[in-house]
């Protein structure tokens, strides 16, 4: 994935009404409230289809310690198409080692989505 | 022995294309299903391998055409220039004996999933008549039996990308034991169909160019499609006969690697290794080729090395290993028998085929994969691997004939 800790743009416009359901229809106009919605997610999925208790997934948590293997790596990326509307790129896949990473992904993906720049179009 | 596979329609076309070096992998035909909305324009990649050029008016009657999927042509291609080849001269006798093990993975689910289409997206109430017998993964050795009437016992296995190497191995049990006289053995797959496609995109094994195995720069598998079948007896009768071998037979070994329905393990793949050694008392040393399950995914790649260095040691560095898939792609369920037949034509031509889009060494798989040029080498024995999905391995052990 490419450098996302730059890229993070979160604006009022992020809160377009044609966006899936975010979980935070009411107003979530804050940066750092918007990723954690986004996080929280993240998580929420991972714990899903990995059948574990959410309190156990944790950004920090390594896949080790959840028991994700490269298959359920797999599994948890298209569960998390799914509830971001997004697609993620093979290569891109690949290179995904920790929960840290699916939660910077998505928030990359979901902020490309809703404002495509010519920058994060050519990525 | 008879193939047909991206790299044309019969065994002669194969082995010139094997022995140059020249792969069979481009795009996929756009029109995957009956219908442009069922077409290549849905999935993230675009190639594979193909069998072009394909008429199957040409081979079989309209009527006939009907009754069979296109895995189910192309075993019966693959029969009729394996037996043609072999001279078999049927009698009664021989009709009521003879064997046919077919292996495939995915069956005719190209036409099942026509009958989906209609249910669930046409919003049809009904699907054509004929689904069910044109989709059973039987339907190959089925039709092989009707094409030469042979009434003897016909079975079908179905172990994923292992499928028809356990079937030439239950072909070589079936004749060495004298269950059969002879044996019609292979597999046979058409995987490209859009339904088959997107689940294979799902697990994000599939590679957005080509198929390099053993490369440090690998991406993925590349799916392909055909079939191929041997003719099995016993050498004396082959000998009675006036037939020529091509090859010995001398080892099958099989094993379960009880781990993970997706991670291979290297310990499961040198097992049924060492029992394919065994079977055919050979030493490892008497082994001068491997053709490799290779299917240029990180996964395989690396355990296919380890279990080849865990049973072969220090014969390793003098043990040339290549993936043909590099050429015909990963053809799942006809794979053991299309690269059996490429090691029976590497044994008795005295040239091994390469790994063909060999770009950059993998230091993970420290091999020597006979890179993009074919090798003129004569070889005892040779291995062929198959190490399907759901850890079920079988190895296939060939001695050339003089």
């Amino acid at each position: 994935l490419p450098a996302l800790g730059s890229r993070f743009n979160f604006t009022e416009t992020v809160l377009s009404p044609d966006l899936p359901d975010l979980g935070a229809k009411t107003a979530v106009s804050t940066k750092a409230l918007m990723s954690e919605t986004i996080q929280a997610r993240v998580l929420r999925v991972i714990a899903t289809t990995q059948r574990i208790p959410l309190e156990k997934v944790k950004p920090d948590s390594t896949f080790e310690e959840l028991g994700i293997d490269s298959m359920d790596s797999i599994n948890i990326l298209f569960d998390l198409e799914s509830e971001f509307d997004i697609e993620i790129k093979d290569e891109d896949a690949k290179k995904i080692q920790t929960i840290r990473e699916m939660i910077d992904g998505v928030t990359y993906l979901v902020d490309s989505k809703v404002n495509p720049t010519p920058q994060a179009a050519t990525e | 022995m008879g193939v047909i596979s991206a790299l044309g329609h019969d065994q002669q076309a194969f082995w010139q294309a094997l022995a140059s070096g020249q792969s069979g992998i481009g795009p996929i035909p756009q029109e995957v299903g009956p219908v442009p909305e069922m077409g290549m324009n849905q999935v993230r990649f675009k190639n594979g391998a193909a069998v072009l050029g394909y008429d199957a008016e040409a081979y079989f009657s309209r009527k006939t055409l009907n009754f069979m999927d296109r895995f189910a042509q192309f075993s019966v291609i693959a029969a009729r220039e394996a037996v043609a080849a072999a001279k078999i001269e049927w009698t009664e006798e021989l009709r009521e004996s003879a064997a046919i093990i077919t292996g495939s993975c995915m069956g005719g689910r190209f036409t099942d999933e026509i009958g989906y289409w209609e249910l669930f997206h046409n919003g049809r109430t009904r699907v054509h008549p004929l689904t069910i017998p044109l989709g059973m993964s039987n339907a190959g050795a089925s039709h092989i039996s009707m094409e030469f009437g042979l009434h003897g016992p016909a079975y079908t296995i179905s172990t994923a990308c292992s499928s028809s190497a356990h079937a030439i191995g239950n072909a070589l049990w079936m004749v060495r034991s004298g269950a059969a006289p002879l044996a019609i053995a292979g597999g046979s797959e058409a995987p490209l169909f859009l339904g088959g496609l997107k689940a294979w995109e799902a697990m994000r094994v599939v590679s957005p160019d080509t198929c390099r195995p053993f490369s440090a720069n690998r991406s993925g598998m590349i799916l392909g499609e055909g079939a191929a079948m041997l003719v099995l007896e016993p050498l004396e009768r082959a000998l009675a006969r006036g037939a020529k071998p091509l090859a010995e037979i001398v080892g099958f070994g099989m094993s379960a690697d009880a781990c993970h329905v997706t991670q291979p393990s290297a310990e499961g793949a040198a097992r049924a290794m060492r029992s394919a050694l065994r079977d055919g008392k050979l030493a490892p040393e008497q082994v001068g080729y491997i053709n490799a399950h290779g299917t240029a995914t990180e996964a395989n790649d690396r355990m296919e090395a380890a279990a080849i260095h865990a049973v072969f040691g220090s014969h390793t560095g003098a043990l040339p290993v290549s993936s043909t898939k590099s050429m015909h792609g990963h053809t799942l369920g006809a794979a053991g028998a299309i690269e059996a037949v490429a090691t029976v034509l590497a044994l008795r031509n005295g040239i091994l085929p390469p790994t063909a889009n060999h770009s950059e060494p993998d230091p993970e798989c420290d091999l020597d994969v006979i890179p993009n040029q074919a090798r003129a080498a004569s070889v005892e024995v040779a291995l062929s691997q198959s190490f399907a999905f759901g850890g079920l391995n079988a190895v296939l052990a060939f001695r050339a004939w003089p």
